[in-house]
C-alpha cells in the first residue's frame, strides 16, 4: 500500500499540466518523465495527450523507448489518453511506417481514426469501473481501438454518431488507455481509478 | 455533466482549444510543399503550417499575398499525417470558409498575409475548425480570443530571423498577465476598459494568471536557442516560419529546435543540439524595415 504514489508523467510534448494536475488532486505525487534516470522510483506512468510522431520520436532520440518498454512489460502500471493509447498499443494503423510504440497493450489502434479536427467531438461515454454516470469525453484527432487480444477488457464505445460502437476505452492488466482527454473536462474519475490501482 | 445522453458535438470551445492543448511543447513549422512537409515531421514537429511562400519570401517579392492554392495545401494534408494548419488573411472569411472545407486542422488568421480588411478580424465563433491568432500585447489577444480565437501566438516579426519583437510581445503578454493578477475588482474593470478587452475575460485571466487558451510564440525564430528563450519566457509552444527551410541544413535544425524547444530549460541540451547546424537564415534588423513592412503593426 502507497498513500501517495508517485506518477511519473512522460513530459516530452504534449498536455502535460493537465494530467499532472489532474492526479496530484487525486493524492499521487508527480514527476515529469523526459530522461530515463526520472523513471526511478515511480509507482505508475501516465502518458499524456499529445502528438504521437513526436513522443515517440523523442523518446527514441532520448534512450527512453527501451527504459519505459522494459518498465512496463515489468509490470508497471500505465494510463495513456489519447497520444498515450497509441504510445501503449502494440499495433498502429494509419501511422508512419517508422512509428515505434511502447507497447503493453495487445490491441490495434488505428491514429486520427475519427477524421481530421474538424470531426473532434464531446461525447458521452459510459466506461466500465467508473460509478456515477457516463463520462462526458473530449474526443481531439482521437485513436480508436480496431481489434483487441485476448486478454484486452474493452472498458468504453462510443455511443451515438458515425462512429457508434466503436471501441475507445481499454484496459489490460494493469495497463489503461481511452481514446478520449478526461485531463480536459474536470472529470477526475478515470485518473482517481488509475490512482486507486497504484494503491 | 448533465445526466441525459447527448449526441456528440463538434466544434466546441473546448474540443477547439483542447487541440491546442495537445501541441503544447511542441513545433510547428512552415511549409511550402509536401517534401517539405515530410521533413517537418520526421523532425518531430506537431503540426505544420502550410503556405505558398515562407514571410521571406514574401518580403523578399512583395506583393498581395493571400491564401494558398487548395492543390498545395492539399497535396500536404496528403503527404503527412500530423495537424495540418494554413493561413487565411486578416477578415478574409471566405479565405477561412475554404480552409475548412479543405479539412485543415487549425486556422492561422495571419498578418503574414496582406490584410483583406481595415477593420474587422474573422468572426471565429462561426467555424467548426479552430483558429490561431498573433497578439503583440494583452488587450489584443483577449480581443481576439472574444472573437473565437482557439490559440494565441505573439506575432513577432515573422520573416527577420530576428526574435527580438516576438520577446517584446511575450514580455508584454506576460507582464499584462501579471498586472491583472493583483488588482481588485473595482480595478479590473478600469483595466478592461484599457485594454479594450471583454470584461468577462479580463476577470478569468486575473482568477487564473493565464490565458483561457494556449500560447505560442511565432515570429524571427532561428535557432534552438531561440526557441528555448520563449519557452523560458512562458512560451507553451514555438512556430518557426522561415528560420528552418532558409537555413542551411532544415533537418538537422528542424530536429534540433525540436529538442531545444522540449529541453529549453537544460543549457547543456540547447548546447549539444546547437553544434554544427550550419548557417541560421540571414536575419534582418526590425528597426530598419519600413513601416509598410512590418507585419506586426497588421491586425488592432
Amino acid at each position: 500500500m502507497v498513500s501517495a504514489p508517485l506518477v511519473g508523467v512522460l513530459a516530452l510534448q504534449g498536455d502535460v499540466r493537465e494530467h499532472r494536475a489532474v492526479l496530484e488532486q487525486q493524492g499521487a505525487r508527480t514527476v515529469a518523465v523526459r530522461r530515463p534516470e526520472e523513471l526511478a522510483g515511480v509507482d505508475g506512468l501516465v502518458l499524456p495527450g499529445g502528438e504521437s510522431t513526436t513522443i515517440a520520436k523523442l523518446a527514441d532520440r532520448w534512450g527512453l523507448l527501451g527504459p519505459l518498454r522494459a518498465a512496463v512489460r515489468g509490470g508497471l502500471p500505465a494510463y495513456g489518453s489519447c497520444a498515450g493509447m497509441i504510445l501503449l498499443a502494440n499495433r498502429l494503423l494509419d501511422a508512419p511506417a517508422d512509428q515505434q510504440t511502447i507497447g503493453g497493450l495487445d490491441v490495434v489502434v488505428r491514429r486520427n481514426a475519427f477524421g481530421r479536427q474538424v470531426d473532434s467531438f464531446e461525447s458521452e461515454v459510459e466506461v466500465a469501473g467508473l460509478p456515477g454516470g457516463p463520462v462526458h469525453a473530449v474526443f481531439i484527432r482521437a485513436p480508436w481501438v480496431e481489434e483487441t487480444g485476448p486478454g484486452v477488457q474493452v472498458l468504453g464505445r462510443v455511443s451515438g454518431g458515425p462512429a457508434d460502437g466503436r471501441i475507445v476505452a481499454v484496459r489490460q492488466g494493469d495497463v489503461v488507455a481511452t481514446s478520449f482527454h478526461p485531463e480536459l473536462t474536470g472529470d477526475t474519475r478515470m485518473h482517481r481509478f488509475f490512482v486507486d490501482l497504484l494503491r | 455533466m448533465s445526466e441525459t445522453p447527448v449526441p456528440p458535438s463538434t466544434g466546441t470551445d473546448r474540443v477547439k482549444r483542447g487541440m491546442a492543448e495537445q501541441l503544447k511543447g511542441g513545433v510547428i513549422m512552415d511549409v511550402v510543399d509536401a517534401a517539405q512537409a515530410r521533413i517537418a515531421e520526421d523532425a518531430g514537429a506537431v503540426a505544420v503550417m502550410a503556405l505558398e511562400r515562407v514571410p521571406a519570401d514574401i518580403r523578399a517579392q512583395g506583393g498581395i499575398a493571400r491564401m494558398s492554392d487548395p492543390d498545395m495545401i492539399q497535396g500536404i494534408i496528403d503527404a503527412v499525417s500530423i495537424p495540418v494548419m494554413a493561413k487565411a488573411r486578416i477578415g478574409h472569411f471566405v479565405e477561412a470558409q475554404v480552409l475548412q472545407s479543405l479539412g485543415v486542422d487549425y486556422i492561422d488568421e495571419s498578418e503574414v498575409l496582406t490584410p483583406a480588411d481595415e477593420a474587422h478580424h474573422i468572426v471565429k465563433t462561426d467555424f467548426t475548425v479552430p483558429f490561431v491568432c498573433g497578439a503583440t500585447h494583452l488587450g489584443e489577444a483577449l480581443r481576439r480570443i472574444a472573437e473565437g480565437a482557439a490559440m494565441i501566438r505573439s506575432k513577432g516579426e515573422a520573416g527577420t530571423g530576428n526574435v527580438v519583437e516576438a520577446t517584446r510581445h511575450m514580455r508584454s503578454l506576460r507582464s499584462g498577465i501579471r498586472a491583472l493578477t493583483t488588482m481588485d475588482e473595482t480595478e479590473l474593470f478600469v483595466a478592461a476598459k484599457e485594454l479594450q478587452a471583454p470584461y468577462e475575460l479580463v476577470a478569468e485571466v486575473a482568477r487564473t494568471g493565464k490565458l483561457p487558451v494556449v500560447l505560442f510564440t511565432a515570429g524571427g525564430i532561428a535557432t534552438p536557442a531561440d526557441a528555448a528563450m520563449m519557452m523560458q519566457l512562458g512560451a507553451e509552444g514555438v512556430f518557426v516560419g522561415s528560420g528552418i527551410f532558409k537555413s542551411g541544413d532544415p533537418a538537422q535544425r528542424a530536429a534540433a529546435i525540436v529538442q531545444a524547444t522540449t529541453f529549453h530549460d537544460d543549457p547543456a541540451v540547447i548546447a549539444k543540439v546547437s553544434r554544427g547546424l550550419g548557417e541560421a537564415m540571414v536575419g534582418l534588423n526590425v528597426d530598419t524595415l519600413p513601416a509598410d513592412q512590418k507585419y506586426s503593426s497588421r491586425g488592432w
